[in-house]
């Protein structure tokens, strides 16, 4: 199952910490604001919990997890 | 300021004073409210009408009913009379001139789908607006008209506060700002419950359809895009204003038909959230969701503006930017600075005073903040200024290279460019 990280862009504040915890995954754009990879490898897990844990603002989410805690289902937008 | 196009059904009986048809005239123009015998059978009506949503997006409007009438428990009804885009004005002419058109549209929706109550949302600053819907809402509980409470309710007038989920939001005493795309106001809206929302001009439709049928309503428009619209046509036209046209008409007939100028090469389709392109790009196409897509165009609210010869398409476009970028509700970093940021790039560009490379910069820039807003206010705005600078790419190309076109300096004729006062969304 294929991982992919979601960020709520009202509750996200540019603080970047994400991008320095992930940055195979996620890129800042000029503001400061992340922008994600389409999807996460299986391999980066554990980087890409620690980026949604450490987010200050929480406004990171991690879903397509196989085990359980953080995420659930892909949603559809 | 409204006037009759080639077709007259919603705009049947409006008068050109603009003055509200009183309950006896609105009867006497398109007969009694019918009874409503059942809710599915209102529903399935319409769904074979082909009848699509007038408030932008043209999502069916049967499709819709039914997912909220199968929804549990007592629904509420939206009307959305808001028009928060600045070139329109087809709302607030069919409000004022067929009140009661719209108000039985609120009705037969509202039985149809189980709502109980219904709120009228008009802009708190929409002039008499509000006075004139409480007057046509009062004679129909004089009357006995109906059976659906309607409270005719007044927000903030921004361009977002106009979004479904800022009208819930605003409606459940939040502010009038959008809350992201969970949960559906279909699932889950005012009072947590489900909420059906609809433009006035589409819900003004419903009601012709409960009175005629589909059958009458497929009369008019094409296959694929039935019916009529209301059009906002400004511009270089002979008389600026409010027309009902049969939907899907050519864009060129149009033009023809309000006489538009003879030399206007440029359009704006749609709005602000629309794009601008070359008349003979799309003279030939139907201005409809379908007709208009392989331009990655859309009818919108059914904006239509002419850009006279002598105005320049580049500085129009930087003024919508500079206004919806004033418009953002800031809170979603990629619309609270990436707005202003290619509003800058393109008021440099129209200026003729570029600094480094605008049109490179723009380009970058659009990527980083489509699709990356909780509400779609980004994405029309980098639509609107990206589709600018392809219908004038010469101009744009000689305006990088620091040579303005003298139109630059004829000021701009869009309204609504002006900074805008940032808002007080309660
Ligand atoms: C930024 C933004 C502004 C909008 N403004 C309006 C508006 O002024 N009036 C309107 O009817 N719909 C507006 N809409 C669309 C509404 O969210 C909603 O889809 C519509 O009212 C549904 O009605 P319809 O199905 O009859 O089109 C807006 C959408 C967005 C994203
Ligand atoms: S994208 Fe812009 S307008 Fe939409 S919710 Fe975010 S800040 Fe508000």
């Amino acid at each position: 199952m294929t991982m992919k990280l979601h960020v709520d862009p009202i509750a996200c504040a540019g603080h970047g910490l994400c991008a320095e915890l992930l940055p195979e995954a996620i890129e800042l754009d000029e503001w400061g604001y992340p922008m994600l990879a389409a999807s996460v490898p299986a391999r980066l897990r554990g980087h890409a919990r620690r980026a949604v844990s450490a987010c200050p603002a929480l406004a990171l989410r991690l879903t397509g997890n196989d085990d359980r805690g953080e995420g659930g289902p892909a949603r559809a937008q | 300021m409204t006037k009759k196009g080639s077709v007259t059904r919603l705009t049947a009986g409006w008068r050109r004073s603009g003055r509200p048809a009183s309950l006896h005239e609105h009867a006497r123009q398109h007969g009694q409210l019918p009874p409503l015998h059942s809710g599915q059978d209102l529903i399935d009506e319409v769904a074979a009408a082909g009848l699509t949503g007038r408030g932008g997006a043209g999502f069916p409007v049967g499709t819709k009913m039914r997912g909220v009438a199968a929804q549990r428990g007592p629904k509420v009804l939206v009307a959305n009379g808001m028009e928060s885009e600045p070139a329109s004005r087809k709302d607030e002419s069919l409000l004022a001139s067929s009140p009661h058109l719209v108000l039985d549209g609120i009705e037969l929706a509202a039985s149809a789908v189980g709502a109980e109550t219904a709120h009228l949302c008009l802009p708190r600053t929409g002039g008499g607006l509000a006075d004139l819907m409480l007057k046509a809402v009062e004679d129909r509980r004089r009357h006995q008209v109906g059976t659906v409470p309607v409270e005719v309710r007044q927000l903030p007038h921004d361009y977002v506060s106009s979004e479904q989920t800022s009208l819930v939001s605003w409606l459940n005493g939040g502010l009038a700002l959008p809350t992201g795309s969970r949960p559906r106001p279909s699932e889950r809206g005012v009072g947590k419950r489900p909420t059906l929302v609809h433009n006035v001009e589409t819900l003004a439709n419903v009601a012709l359809i409960a009175r005629h049928g589909a059958d009458w309503f497929k009369d008019e428009g094409t296959q694929e895009a039935p019916g009529t619209m209301l059009m906002t046509i400004t511009g270089a036209v002979a008389e600026p204003g409010v027309y009902e046209m049969a939907n899907g008409a050519l864009v060129g007939d149009v033009l023809s038909a309000v006489q538009a100028d003879e030399d206007v090469e440029a359009v704006l389709i749609g709005g602000y959230f629309g794009t601008w392109h070359q008349v003979s790009e799309v003279a030939g196409l139907p201005f409809s969701k379908a007709g208009l897509a392989g331009v990655d165009a859309s009818p919108g609210a059914g904006v239509l503006f002419a850009l006279p010869a002598n105005r320049c398409g580049l500085a129009e476009a930087a003024g919508i930017a500079r206004y919806l970028a004033g418009q953002s509700a800031r809170q979603c970093g990629p619309c609270m600075f990436g707005l202003p940021a290619i509003a800058g790039d393109l008021t440099q560009l129209a200026d003729g005073r570029p600094e480094g490379e605008p049109l490179d910069r723009m380009d970058r820039r659009f990527g980083q903040i489509s699709g990356r807003g909780a509400c779609r206010h980004p994405d029309g705005a980098v639509r609107n200024a990206e589709s600018a600078l392809s219908a004038f790419a010469a101009d744009a190309r000689a305006h990088a290279d620091g040579r303005p076109c003298l139109a630059a300096r004829q000021g701009r004729q869009l309204p609504g460019t002006e900074p805008a006062t940032q808002g007080d969304w309660r």
